[in-house]
């Protein structure tokens, strides 16, 4: 098990070099560049220019990209142009406010799409059935900023049923233990910030839970139709057991298995709906930052946070790994 | 109860599976036979002739929908005759597992893969005889024990794929045999496995019945298989039964055209060398409808314009061809009397067939086998 731990860590550097080397090459090709989004518009070619020499963009790519790797290595992403302020920096006094949505999100998507999906299983070809699958299908169709705006325009907006914005009220003062406002409030008993902060994350949650839960739905219910067919399952029913013993233990341990698996992948493409979702409902966290760090061309911030939502990504997906080889002997053995 | 009343009564099963938009498939179709404490019955006949799905039907075990069961299957329980086709699903669940017990041909994919054995055997204990915790776990490890696993304790904590194909059937068996069930059947529970193991699984079958008196109903499609330990054998086609006997008879001459086929397809260590095997040609997709004639028909080599004037009715072999012998009800339902009967209007009468008689003992199946490889 170390040893598998480990080498999926170490894939972690060929994976992340490769992936900056993208960016690099990306970002170069982007038009526009920071000398046109940190001047004002009158600002002369040659202040523009002076800006890209104090920036070092006017050196040839693979020097930059060179000197990049030297700081990379000593743990320095280097500073965002538009705040000064450190890359690291700005990831980690964000990520709190992501992480948070982004468990909502996923609690959202599994706890609604697991009995969905095996309730359609279960009814196969009824009108519950044909909902699942069909609002699933429109689940995935519909652009996750889009869903978000309408959530926000009807719910907070003309319904006034939840806040449309931040990740909580102006003026509600709280105490910072750690960033996971969420948490803290467990923590030190405020259980009117722990409350504000689930109205906020309440429609974020839901925008982005909208592509996972219907992919969760529809792995679910194939899941749970393939095992409902397997001969353990009959096993199971011959031996009398009650029929919540079989469900549990001989159905949905089985059936969770490739769902456990989707649940890490989705986890991680969550990064990008967080980007849509955040800016429409001007929640602080990490996808914001990125999308004004897009607009602004903060070619720091930009690199230095997708670096750091794919070392995320592979760390969830290395646990998600984890959990299924602690959930399938047979994977264990190997 | 009188000690006449069978334990289990099968009459006139019928399984008809009416799929969306297809046509219907009659699986079953009149089948009857019964079930004694301690005696062995045998379901022999090609795949697709309905031996699972008969048994299913018992078990109750059959696809909630677009399924219609018929007939009867009173089985004698502690309070009472109960038709098993007509309890409800909740009474058949207690049944399940204490009173009737099955045992299946895949031991690997019958067995949950992400449960531990010894989970899989307490939680029947636990379901039926309210054992849990330690108590629940020694007798898990005494059922593997008597089943012939060595090193129960391990074996208890291990997943099904770290078991061989015969340890996992034996777990199987343990299983069944938990809660002693007075009716166990077994779906072709060699098919999977090697020919030694095959004979060992089959003699710790018959062990059990001679020990605990169960009714065991064997289902396969090989006659050499049940030619050792069935004590009553049933020959299906199609659906339905044509041929019916006790072993000695029905292997001393078997009158049917299907039977003698089946027969003739098992390899004979007296038989001289490089004598054919004589395989029933065709399959059982050549078949026509049992209300047409003999399904058998396109297959059988002594068909006659008779063979196509409708079903062939089952008759006592051995009488005048053509002679039905009803039971004294002679009602609808009623089987011949007869120890000995067929379905079929050009019988073979004896001769060709009389020198073949019955291997002796589970293990005389395993010889044959390995003869053949
Ligand atoms: N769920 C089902 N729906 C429709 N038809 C079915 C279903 N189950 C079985 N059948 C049909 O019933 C017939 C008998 O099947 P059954 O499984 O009983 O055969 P079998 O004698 O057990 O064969 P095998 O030796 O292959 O196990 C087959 O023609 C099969 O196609
Ligand atoms: S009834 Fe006719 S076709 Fe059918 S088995 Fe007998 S001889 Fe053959
Ligand atoms: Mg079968």
């Amino acid at each position: 098990m170390l040893r598998f731990i480990v080498r999926r860590l170490l894939q972690l550097i060929p994976t992340l070099g490769g992936l900056s080397i993208l960016l690099f090459v990306w970002l170069q090709r982007l038009p526009g560049g920071p000398e046109y989004a940190l001047l004002p518009d009158d600002a002369t070619a040659e202040q523009r220019a002076a800006l890209r020499r104090s920036l070092g963009l006017d050196e040839p790519i693979t020097v930059q990209y060179l000197a990049f790797l030297r700081r990379i290595v000593q743990g320095d992403l280097g500073t965002s142009l538009g705040t000064g302020r450190p890359v690291t920096e700005e990831f980690f006094t964000r990520f709190p406010a992501t992480f948070e949505l982004g468990v909502t999100a996923m609690l959202i998507a599994v706890s609604v799409g697991v009995p969905l999906g095996y309730l359609a299983a279960r009814r196969r070809g009824t009108v519950l059935d044909f909902a699942a699958v069909g609002g699933s299908l429109l689940g995935i169709c519909t652009p996750v900023f889009f869903l978000a705006f309408i959530l926000k325009v009807v719910f907070a907006e003309r319904l006034g049923l939840f806040p449309s914005a931040f990740r909580l009220s102006p003026g509600m003062s709280r105490t910072d233990l750690t960033g996971f406002v969420v948490l803290d409030g467990l923590r030190t008993g405020e259980f009117d910030v722990v409350w504000d902060a689930l109205l906020h994350l309440a429609l974020p949650g839901l925008a982005l839970a909208s592509i996972p839960l219907a992919v969760i739905v529809r792995m679910t219910r194939a899941s749970v139709l393939e095992v409902l067919g397997e001969d353990y399952v009959r096993t199971a029913n011959a031996k009398g057991l009650h029929r919540n013993t079989v469900r549990t233990r001989h159905v949905m341990r089985n059936a969770m298995l490739p769902v456990v698996t989707a649940v890490g992948l989705l986890t991680g493409s969550l990064f990008a709906g967080a980007v849509l979702t955040e800016s429409v409902f001007a929640f602080p966290g990490i996808g914001s930052f990125v999308y004004a760090a897009t607009q602004g061309r903060d070619y720091p911030v930009l690199t230095g946070f997708i670096l750091l939502i794919a070392t995320m990504y592979v760390l969830i997906n290395l646990l998600v790994d984890i959990s299924y080889s602690l959930l399938d002997p047979r994977v264990r053995a190997q | 109860m009188s000690s006449s009343t069978p334990l289990l009564a099968v009459d006139g099963l019928s399984v008809v599976f009416r799929g969306r938009g297809s046509d219907e498939v009659r699986a079953v179709d009149g089948v009857s036979f019964t079930l004694e404490e301690g005696r062995v019955t045998g379901l022999v006949g090609e795949s697709g002739c309905g031996k699972s799905v008969t048994s299913l039907a018992l078990m109750g075990l059959l696809p909630d929908r677009g399924v219609e069961v018929g007939g009867s299957a009173v089985m004698r329980l502690p309070e009472g005759p109960a038709d098993l086709l007509r309890l409800p699903q909740r009474r058949m669940r207690d049944l399940r597992g204490s009173q009737m017990a099955m045992i299946f041909q895949d031991p690997l994919s019958s067995l949950n893969p992400v449960v531990p054995i010894g989970r899989q055997v307490t939680e029947i204990l636990r379901r039926h005889r309210g054992m849990r915790g330690p108590a629940a776990e020694k007798e898990a490890a005494e059922l593997l024990h008597r089943v012939g696993i060595p090193d129960p304790g391990r074996r208890l904590r291990e997943y099904p794929h770290q078991l061989s194909g015969g340890m996992r059937q034996r777990a199987l068996i343990a299983m069944a045999v938990a809660c002693r069930p007075r009716v166990m059947i077994a779906d072709e529970p060699t098919t999977a496995l090697d020919v030694t193991i095959q004979a060992q699984i089959l003699e710790l079958l018959r062990d059990l019945v001679t020990e605990e008196g169960t009714a065991l109903l064997m289902i396969t499609h090989d006659l050499g298989v049940v030619a050792g330990l069935c004590d009553d054998i049933n020959v299906l086609y199609a659906g339905r039964a044509v041929e019916k006997a006790p072993r000695a008879p029905l292997f001393a001459g078997p009158t049917h055209p299907y039977t003698v086929g089946l027969l003739g397809s098992i390899p004979r260590l007296d038989a001289p060398r490089g004598e054919p095997l004589t395989p029933i040609r065709g399959s059982i997709n050549d078949n026509i409808a049992w209300t047409q004639g003999c399904a058998f028909a396109p297959r059988c080599d002594h068909y006659t314009m008779e063979c196509l004037q409708g079903p062939p009715e089952l008759v006592a072999a051995g009488a005048a061809a053509g002679t039905r012998t009803r039971g004294p009800d002679g009602g609808s339902g009623g089987e011949p009397v007869a120890e000995h009967v067929h379905r079929c209007v050009n019988p073979l009468r004896g001769t060709d067939t009389a020198d073949r008689s019955a291997p002796e003992g589970p293990a005389a199946a395993g010889e044959d086998e390995e003869a053949q490889g």
